[in-house]
């Protein structure tokens, strides 16, 4: 193919927005093609100023607090008041007792969550990411069949801004699971899935989401299964990926 | 160390608006500003924004964009805000003078603008681009949204995000090209004053 027809769409490809094919056949092009490959140069370093550039206002903190003071769900004030004193000196009282317990609670959940990040990150660097490839969860899902001894649901993401890219066997904690990748816009978010008895009692349940080293993780319980999900992605992608996760199980 | 933030219960409707609202205040100030291009007014459309999205949240659909259906929340704020500005974002359609998209030269304002690192000769001209094409150029770059996401936002078809984004691209590389030269122009004097030093 001649220059000029890949010129049209030098932008589309440099936004990560053409087909697969033509991407790996814009790759190759840009590889052999010094005057293609200068103008790539160019154009991502203008992408790179405009980013740099377009982070350029910060609202005070005295905004946002008053924002979030607008927004935040605000328990009933009668019952604040009556409780406060009894609760911080029942808190007083049993801090204490709790702390050593907690410790080594906190410390399990914090190797389970590397585990976790750990398991995302080397299917991610992995060349072979997935066993299954298939944006179809009707494929997706019965290629787990005999290989793990449980069942789950997947969510229907077709009209979601989520794409199912396949799935693979994982171990954690010396329990098979289900290790499913799905992108959003240009992230990778994995959603594993593992027999609660892996990691049963380490949860502070209904505390579900989780940040280490700029991972986002969400994680519950659902049908005897805990389920994790992780990824680079906002807390928002996150969370709506669980979302449609806990849904889909219910 | 670890943030928790609670995705689980019955009750995750009433929860779940800060926990998915706040996480994007950031970056909506951020666009809100570029906007209005005003402090006090960016706070007032945030601030508005946000009343606006609580309020109709009981109408958004778990699982879909929730980040695009705040931002044209915003955008809808803003274009309501200033009489005629929405009369003002008709696009021009393309025209014959701005030709063919041609290849980026090898010496070009993108590449001496990083080389200089002048992040404020970039910023005077996103600002004084028209806000079509302004807010579709941060949309892509700053806040990395896919076409999907800005079609969704902005409410135009996928085509015309495409379109849009590269006649805005190429709109900031003209503009950029003067103000390159010149600035080439005053370092290269800059440069032999200090030698006739």
């Amino acid at each position: 193919m001649l220059c000029e027809s890949w010129k049209e769409k030098f932008d589309t490809y440099l936004d990560g927005e053409l087909p697969s094919e033509e991407m790996r056949a814009f790759d190759t092009h840009v590889h052999s093609c010094s005057s293609c490959a200068a103008d790539a140069l160019a154009r991502v370093q203008l992408k790179r100023g405009i980013q740099a550039a377009g982070k350029r206002f910060a609202p005070t903190s005295e905004f946002r607090r008053r924002i979030q003071g607008k927004i935040a769900t605000k328990p009933q004030r009668s019952f604040r008041l009556t409780w406060m004193f009894a609760a911080a000196l029942s808190i007083v009282t049993v801090a204490s007792l709790f702390s050593t317990y907690l410790g080594v609670q906190r410390s399990h959940r914090e190797q389970a969550y590397s585990e976790i990040a750990d398991l995302h990150v080397a299917a991610l660097a992995s060349s072979s990411r997935v066993d299954v490839v298939s944006t179809d969860r009707h494929t997706v899902k019965p290629w787990f069949q005999g290989k793990i001894p449980f069942a789950f649901d997947l969510p229907e993401v077709q009209n979601s801004e989520f794409t199912l890219v396949g799935g693979r066997m994982t171990y954690a904690g010396q329990s098979p699971g289900a290790h499913l990748i799905y992108t959003v816009r240009k992230h990778e978010i994995s959603v594993f899935v593992f027999q609660e008895g892996a990691f049963r009692g380490i949860w502070d349940e209904g505390s579900s989401v989780t940040k280490e080293l700029s991972f986002n993780i969400a994680t519950w319980s659902h049908g005897g299964l805990r389920y994790f999900v992780i990824g680079d992605a906002s807390t928002a992608d996150i969370s709506n990926l669980a979302k449609l996760f806990k849904t889909a199980s219910s | 160390m670890f943030y928790y933030v609670d995705v689980s219960g019955a009750d995750l409707q009433v929860d779940s608006f800060e926990e998915l609202a706040m996480p994007l205040f950031d970056q909506l100030y951020n666009f809100a500003h570029w906007l209005t291009q005003n402090r006090e007014e960016a706070e007032d459309l945030v601030q508005e924004t946000y009343a606006k999205a609580l309020k109709g949240f009981s109408s958004f659909q778990l699982g879909t964009n929730f980040r695009a259906w705040m931002y044209r929340i915003l955008r809808n704020t803003f274009l309501t805000s200033r009489t005629g500005l929405k009369a003002t974002m008709t696009v021009p359609l393309d025209t014959e003078e701005d030709g063919p998209e041609l290849a980026v030269e090898s010496q070009t304002p993108e590449t001496i603008l990083v080389g200089r690192s002048d992040r404020e000769l970039l910023q005077k001209a996103i600002d004084e681009l028209p806000v079509y094409f302004r807010e579709i150029l941060l949309l892509c770059e700053v806040e990395e949204m896919s076409y999907q996401e800005i079609a969704e936002t902005l409410s135009i078809p996928m085509g015309t995000v495409m379109s849009r984004l590269s006649r805005a691209r190429k709109t900031l590389r003209d503009r950029l090209r003067p103000q390159v030269r010149e600035g080439s122009a005053t370092a290269a004097i800059a440069k032999g004053t200090n030698r006739a030093l």
